[in-house]
């Protein structure tokens, strides 16, 4: 009992500690670009990885779309939100549809409200309509063996991308041009939330939403469909409508993170969503633990930053002492960045969390137990 | 003459060219304990997936508490090469998969335990009571079945304390002794509420002592659970002490059925297990 009071209490000490964090750094972004372009695409990786986690990680179905369901929700995001006086210069090679322009223009003049609330429903109709097409695909493929469902999510997400480039969709996709002129992060709560944090929120709105899914009695049928099928269908789970389930939520949060990378990015291209974003994410939740939430979190963070930031030195041209020291220029970060990884998961076999999710006994009794032994040795 | 929960009509089980079960057809009589012995390879797990609904028996009907669970008849490549001694074969073709059947009141073991391993005892069997959930996916996430879940798990509590395991409710599943994972085993297809219990050789590798306590914890959990029992077994000590009825299997053919005294003085039985040679 006491112990769970110290770690609710801990929790919600944390939780104060970083939303003051991030009001700080909203005050102090333009000194800290890097850091603010790194917790902000890191929180956005950490929802596609989550929602990947829910589906190989929870039920253990190997799929492979989530490139293609997270271009669902950046298109949806971009097409909606890329203001209406901008559409001429976006798409200066085919214009735009006329109806999307006309319903884009009545959205432009409709009341205030509306208009605040629509980059959220932009968010959410992305990924309806991704969790749509996931129920469709889903029928297709999660009846078959969960080998295929690997390929099939490829090759749709594959296909996904094609239609997006596809000179047929120009007028709606700007086909291979890609948009641009994408508005960034809406504020919340009439600005009491600013632009900077909004992604934090919605991140943290979704990943609570899986957590308490996988903690309910949905979630625990899930995980005893990745343990064993055929027992789990002899104690009468439907096979079939629980990977359905988690198929379509794990996408629908793909296709938000999706949503929220266009507005990140400012602009996207179909090349954007390409299978090496889902490998990127994969490996996001490979090095994290696969079925770990914290895991796929912390890893969404770390990958990002070394990515991105820390490692950036390698990519400068090194001198010491007038002398060029070789293999210090563009690129050699991912070599640096590939070797890291490969060290990682030699130590780390199961990810940095295992199958273990983030708990503060843990982490007290790792550095009691540290301090402890040093007292030992005096 | 008691009422029937369970019958095979005919049922033949077809692989290519193997006839793994031939014209079974068994009658199981509610609130009995009812036996499928034979020698390896008889078709006797085969016989339980069919009658599950793993897989899909070539031909005949299966008939669970007055309702057709199962029927079939050879199709297609099977018309051609259907080898069963029954020829007649059926009409329709019913179909339930093995989580409907598990719903409909019939619950089993596997020859090969099949827990979830990575998973507490007490998961295992609150995984098992999810089958008759009344929440949604939504109120379930946002904890709106409050009661329900509540239910589910002092319900599971319960049923751990019943079995004897509930000073295990924590442990993984897998780190059990071999014994509380076959006990676990059963428990968890208990908490599907059936009315019919399937065990797929539950004394498995088990020595006297334990074989002799499986066979009291059996007779009790019939009696506590209101149970009828249908089990595969190959330490026939145990079989013939708590059995009512046993069926024997030899080559997928029914070779002998009866009482357990019957079926000890059977002359085909005992070739069957033996061999000719040693008679
Ligand atoms: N899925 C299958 N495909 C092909 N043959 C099978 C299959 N399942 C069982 N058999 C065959 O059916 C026969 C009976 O097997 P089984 O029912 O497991 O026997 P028992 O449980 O009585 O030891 C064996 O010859 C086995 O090889
Ligand atoms: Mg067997």
């Amino acid at each position: 009992m006491m112990k769970i009071r110290r770690n609710q209490m801990l929790t919600i000490i944390t939780l104060i500690v970083l939303v003051i964090f991030l009001y700080w750094l909203n005050a102090h972004r333009h000194q800290n670009g890097m850091l603010v372009s790194v917790l902000t695409k890191g929180v956005i990786l950490s929802l596609v990885a989550v929602s990947m986690n829910l589906l190989n990680g929870f039920t253990g179905l190997f799929s492979l779309g989530q490139a293609g369901f997270m271009s669902i929700g950046a298109y949806t995001t971009a097409i909606l939100l890329i203001p209406v006086k901008n559409l001429d210069g976006v798409y200066y090679m085919n214009g735009i549809s006329p109806s999307i322009r006309a319903f884009k223009e009545l959205v432009a003049a409709s009341p205030q409200a509306v208009q605040i609330l629509f980059p959220f429903f932009a968010l959410l109709l992305g990924g309806l309509l991704a969790a749509f097409a996931a129920a469709l695909v889903g029928i297709a493929v999660l009846r078959l063996k969960s080998d295929y469902l690997a390929i099939a999510t490829l090759g749709l997400s594959e296909i996904v991308r094609a239609i997006f480039s596809s000179p047929q969709f120009d007028q709606i996709t700007n086909g291979s041009y890609g948009l641009n002129k994408i508005p960034n992060f809406p504020v919340m709560l009439w600005g009491a939330i600013p632009s900077l944090i909004t992604p934090f929120i919605i991140v943290a709105i979704c990943i609570v939403f899986m957590v308490m899914l996988i903690k309910s009695s949905y979630g625990r049928a899930f995980k005893a469909i990745r343990e064993d099928e055929i027992a789990a269908q002899a104690m009468g789970i439907n096979l079939f409508k629980h990977k359905e389930m988690s198929f379509v939520i794990s996408s629908f949060f793909s296709a938000i993170s999706g949503g929220l990378l266009a507005m990140y990015m400012r602009s996207i291209e179909a090349k954007t969503f390409s299978i090496t974003m889902t490998y990127d994410i994969l490996l996001i939740v490979v090095i994290g633990g696969i079925g770990s939430v914290t895991g796929s979190i912390l890893s969404a963070f770390l990958v990002t930053a070394a990515k991105e930031w820390w490692l950036r030195f390698f990519d400068q041209p090194l001198v010491i002492g007038g002398w060029h020291v070789p293999l210090f220029k563009t690129g050699f970060r991912m070599v640096i960045f590939s070797l890291l990884l490969m060290t990682v998961v030699l130590i780390y076999r199961k990810g940095l969390m295992g199958t273990n999710e983030f708990s503060w006994d843990r982490l007290i009794a790792r550095f009691t137990k540290r301090r402890s032994a040093k007292g030992g040795a005096k | 003459m008691s009422e029937i929960l369970l019958s095979t009509e005919h049922i033949t089980m077809q692989f290519g060219g193997v006839v793994a079960v031939d014209d079974l057809n068994i009658q199981i009589e509610k609130d009995k304990i009812t036996a499928l012995i034979g020698p390896n390879g008889a078709g006797k797990t085969t016989a339980f997936n069919v009658i599950t609904g793993g897989y899909q028996a070539t031909n005949g009907m299966v008939t669970f508490d007055g309702t057709v669970i199962g029927e079939n008849y050879p199709r297609a490549k099977m018309k051609k090469i259907y080898n069963g001694s029954y020829k007649t074969p059926y009409e329709k073709q019913v179909v339930n998969t093995p989580d409907k059947i598990t719903r409909m009141g019939m619950a089993r073991t596997f020859q090969n335990i099949r827990l979830f391993k990575e998973l507490t005892v007490f998961e295992n069997v609150l995984i098992a009571k999810h089958c008759h959930i009344k929440a949604g996916l939504f109120s379930s996430t946002f904890t709106l079945n409050r009661a329900e879940e509540q239910k589910m798990q002092d319900d599971t509590a319960a049923l751990l304390e019943k079995v004897g395991l509930l000073e295990n409710k924590d442990d993984i599943s897998s780190s059990l002794p071999y014994g509380k994972q076959r006990r676990l085993e059963i428990a968890r297809a208990l908490a599907t509420g059936p009315k019919l219990l399937l065990l797929d050789e539950p004394a498995a590798g088990m020595n006297p002592k334990e074989t002799e306590e499986l066979s009291a914890f059996i007779k009790e959990i019939k009696e506590s659970f209101n149970l009828t029992v249908f089990l595969i077994e190959h330490h026939m000590n145990l079989v013939m002490e708590i059995s009512d009825h046993i069926y024997v299997l030899d080559y997928g053919k029914t070779i002998a059925e009866g009482n357990p005294t019957e079926i000890q003085n059977n002359p085909a039985v005992i070739r069957a297990y033996l061999g000719d040679e040693e008679l």
